[in-house]
């Protein structure tokens, strides 16, 4: 697998990993703007308005039937959060040309679909067409409105955004409903031209093709991004709560309550050089199969069904996950916590320290098998400029000492609590 | 072992019987850092009345193959989740209606993982106190479910649908049904099933197939096994028992579960009739089908909107699942087309086009070495060669597609099953 980067102009850049390993190939082309209320609803719109179709193919049934010929190329379009940054992308998986049955090229089309989604798109009136903004305002109303329907990640989105509320990075990246509903043509469509021509544009390819091959097809089908922009990409880490811990219940028809725990990591991020002894610090707790919080809470007291810990790499975060039922809700919380002392207080055997960076090890190596997880990572890595590949970081983590592990433990500040109960509760 | 090269998907596979009845697939994936292994046994959610090991009929609880499979982790040393885990390995594992499979992911000490998975899978260790401490866990887990619209919807299209057939019931049973469950229960079924004749191994990544062969003949009974025999209840009709179910929960917009009820495939036919079934749903369901841009054009659906075939023992149905303000509409709008489809025919470039697209997302699917593993447990589950699938699309005509239109959409093959919002209740 080798990894090249190129500069194709200020603000935009090609990174392709060159490897046989998969039988297919991923392009993808993601733009990137600082999250804000004032523009996320738009950010998060025109991926849907683009899908609806081109100028060349204008309705969604041309479009998907353009991929559909290419083998069932999986062309999708959609939006993402990086630290507080939105990333609006479009993605196109295809098979290698070795496999297509008439063995013609699949890349280089591939290439141009997505360069006349991205930037020919459907108009009338000089602008994006009514009825697809429309009825796309208010697809996307539903969609932000159905976070609702799964508790469990309902319980995470309530905490962050009561825990980061006055950041960016509390803003939803859906954005917001009624906007959803009321957005205009024009207004999306200015905020469109605004993308194209502001955002930091990130090409990455995964895949066998050469990286001049692919360099050849990006140019081809999507010079009009190839102009150079100022395009900062910030996170601001608060490497401390603000106050005294947070305290949030609301109360739903639910049989099972959820428990949602944040902290801040103290300003680590995936840049920082104690960055791999926060990854071990985090499956010791609780990401992985023999961490605390599952060993002790979920096996040995049965306090939850299930509790787990996960980090924003990007934001400096770790939110635990729990489910538990009402009864259980302060035994679990107090519990979930002492784990946490435990850890700070360098309370673990080596076996549960080896074990740890085991698992953390064999995750990051594990996502260098996974196309979809190798583009989504290259991501992160090109817009935070963190130098660490995948090699170097493993081999950190293998190195990750007891007291490191608990120093990282040490920096980690509870901020909020959000719990979920029932109409009962 | 017998070596099977693909050279259409420049796969090989390798594959042995042991002695003992154990079925071994291998693909060999040189260029993987990650080795995979699949240990799984033709035994699920709805296989709750068989032959026991005395040869005697027994019926057990709704959700046992389930909650076996939380237990059988249990060893007389202590939990082998734990113990892989130590090792740096993730293992888990699933239960569906028709099969139990325990599996990990790892890069290093894959030898010592194998023999781990498939001592801790092949040894029962069940204890009272145990057992009575997951029917806790188990009841948590049954309850979220519950809270889940999508699951409660699908489980409610299932109910509607079959009349005896025991994929009606929940894979995990219910808080009721297994409280019956006891360590005795577990034991009876562990002998039932967890037998080498009637399981399979399946292992793909960069390793020597003929090392994963040695360690299972290492680790498993050398002793003769044979497959469980199952009874799953008098042959189901072919219509369904309700056409419409309904219930609200806390939702934003109505859910909604839409199920065909088709006809079982014959023995050797099923990756045939996956396969057709897949592009029938695409040619009314993808999104380059006529039908869903229009009625997603019309604001009848949205983007959260996706089709499936399903099949096992003795039955099989199709699913469209989405949100709708108007699910009924959506399941008048989907019959009407189907008929039209089958009255005047499948435009023949969509159908190559879904074919086409249809072979390249399989293609693309062998990327994952946990989807190839679990695709050829399965399909040998079912007597099939997975890898076969480019050969048998060339054999799937349009008119294939009409006729299982023209028989399974119809009124009395088709059940609906919608979550409501909570407000409409009033």
């Amino acid at each position: 697998m080798q990894q090249h980067w190129k500069r194709l102009a200020d603000g935009v850049e090609l990174a392709v990993t060159q490897t046989d390993k998969f039988k297919t190939g991923l392009l993808s082309v993601t733009l990137t703007v600082p999250l804000g209320a004032g523009t996320a609803t738009a950010g998060a719109l025109i991926p849907e308005v683009l899908y609806r179709g081109s100028g060349r193919y204008p309705d969604m049934e041309k479009l998907s039937s353009a991929a559909d010929a290419l083998y069932g190329a999986s062309l999708s379009t959609g939006v993402r959060q990086r630290g507080e940054s939105q990333c609006v992308s479009v993605l196109c998986g295809f098979i290698d040309d070795r496999y297509a049955l008439d063995g013609s090229a699949v890349l280089e089309p591939a290439a141009a679909l997505m360069g006349e989604a991205l930037l020919n798109p459907a108009v009338q009136n000089g602008m994006f067409r009514r009825d697809y903004v429309e009825s796309e305002g208010a697809n996307l109303a539903d969609r932000i409105q159905a976070r609702i329907n799964d508790k469990r990640s309902w319980a995470i989105f309530r905490l962050i955004q009561e825990m980061c509320a006055g950041e960016a990075y509390a803003v939803d990246k859906l954005g917001d409903a009624d906007e959803a509903r009321a957005m205009t043509p024009d207004r999306l469509w200015a905020a469109y031209r605004s993308l194209l021509s502001e955002a930091k544009v990130t090409f990455y390819y995964g895949g066998g093709a050469a990286p001049e091959r692919v360099e050849d097809a990006v140019r081809r089908s999507f010079a009009p991004l190839l102009t150079g922009r100022a395009a900062p990409v910030d996170c601001r880490v608060e490497a401390e709560p603000r106050g005294p811990v947070r305290r949030v219940a609301d109360s739903m028809d639910v049989t099972q309550g959820k428990l949602a725990i944040g902290f801040r990591t103290g300003g680590i991020t995936m840049g920082s050089g104690d960055f791999p002894a926060l990854l071990v610090c985090n499956a010791l707790y609780g990401g992985s199969a023999n961490s605390k919080l599952f060993v002790n809470v979920r096996e040995k007291m049965s306090l939850c069904y299930y509790a787990s810990s996960m980090l924003d790499k990007v934001k400096g975060l770790m939110v635990v996950s729990s489910g538990v039922e009402f009864s259980q809700f302060d035994r679990a919380q107090e519990a979930i916590l002492a784990q946490l002392e435990a850890v700070r207080r360098g309370d673990f055997t080596s076996d549960e320290l080896t074990a740890a960076a085991r698992t953390t090890a064999n995750n990051l190596r594990g996502r260098l098998d996974s196309q979809g997880l190798l583009e989504d990572d290259q991501l992160s890595r090109l817009l935070f400029h963190s130098e660490q590949e995948g090699e170097d970081l493993i081999r950190a983590v293998e190195l990750v000492k007891a007291d490191q592990v608990v120093e990282t433990a040490q920096k980690l500040k509870l901020d909020t609590v959000y719990r979920l109960t029932g109409k009962e509760g | 072992m017998d070596k099977l090269e693909y050279t259409a998907l420049g796969q090989t596979v390798y594959h042995c019987v042991l002695p003992n009845g154990l079925n071994i697939y291998v693909d060999v994936r040189r260029s993987y850092s990650k080795q995979f292994a699949f240990f799984a046994t033709r035994y699920g959610g709805m296989d709750l009345r068989f032959r026991g090991e005395d040869g005697e009929w027994l019926d057990t609880p709704a959700g046992v193959a389930h909650f076996l499979e939380h237990k059988t982790f249990d060893t007389e040393d202590g939990n082998a989740l734990q113990r892989m885990a130590a090792n740096g390995v993730d293992p888990n594992a699933f239960t569906s209606s028709s099969m139990t499979g325990y599996f990990f992911d790892g890069v290093q000490g894959f030898e010592d993982n194998l023999r781990t998975l498939l001592s801790f899978v092949s040894v029962p260790w069940f204890t009272q106190e145990s057992v009575d401490k997951e029917q806790g866990i188990i009841a948590q887990e049954i309850r979220m479910g519950e809270d889940d619209p999508n699951d409660e919807a699908y489980y409610r299209l299932l109910e509607a649908m079959y009349v005896n057939h025991p994929v009606r019931g929940r894979v995990a049973g219910t808080v009721e049904s297994i409280s019956h469950i006891t360590a005795d229960t577990l034991y009876q079924c562990h002998g039932a099933f967890y037998r080498p004749g009637n399981m399979v191994l399946c292992a793909a990544g960069n390793i020597d197939p003929q090392r994963v062969a040695d360690i299972a003949q290492e680790v498993l009974t050398a002793e003769h096994t044979t497959a469980a025999e199952t009874d799953h209840g008098r042959p189901e009709r072919p219509e369904v028992g309700e056409k419409l179910t309904r219930r609200t929960m806390p939702v934003s917009i109505p859910l909604f579960t839409l199920g065909i009820k088709g006809t079982p495939a014959a023995r050797g036919e099923g990756l045939r009739q996956r396969l057709l079934g897949e592009l029938v749903c695409d040619v009314l369901f993808s999104t380059s089908a006529p039908l869903y841009n229009r009625l997603y054009e019309q604001g009848l659906l949205n983007s959260s909107f996706g089709s499936f075939y399903s099949d096992g023992p003795g039955c099989a149905f199709l699913v469209a699942e989405g949100e709708s303000r108007d699910p009924e509409r959506v399941r008048d709008e989907v019959l009407k087309e189907a008929a039209r489809l089958a009255a005047e025919g499948i435009d023949q470039e969509l159908w190559d086009r879904l074919k086409k697209a249809a072979y390249g997302a399989m293609v693309r699917r062998l990327n994952s070495l946990e989807d190839t593993c679990i695709e050829l447990a399965e399909a040998h589950f079912d007597g099939e060669d997975y890898l076969s699938f480019p050969q048998v699309f060339q054999s799937i005509e349009r008119g294939h597609g009409e006729a299982l239109l023209r028989d399974w959409f119809v009124e009395a093959r088709c059940a609906l099953s919608i979550i409501a919002p909570e407000e409409s209740q009033t």
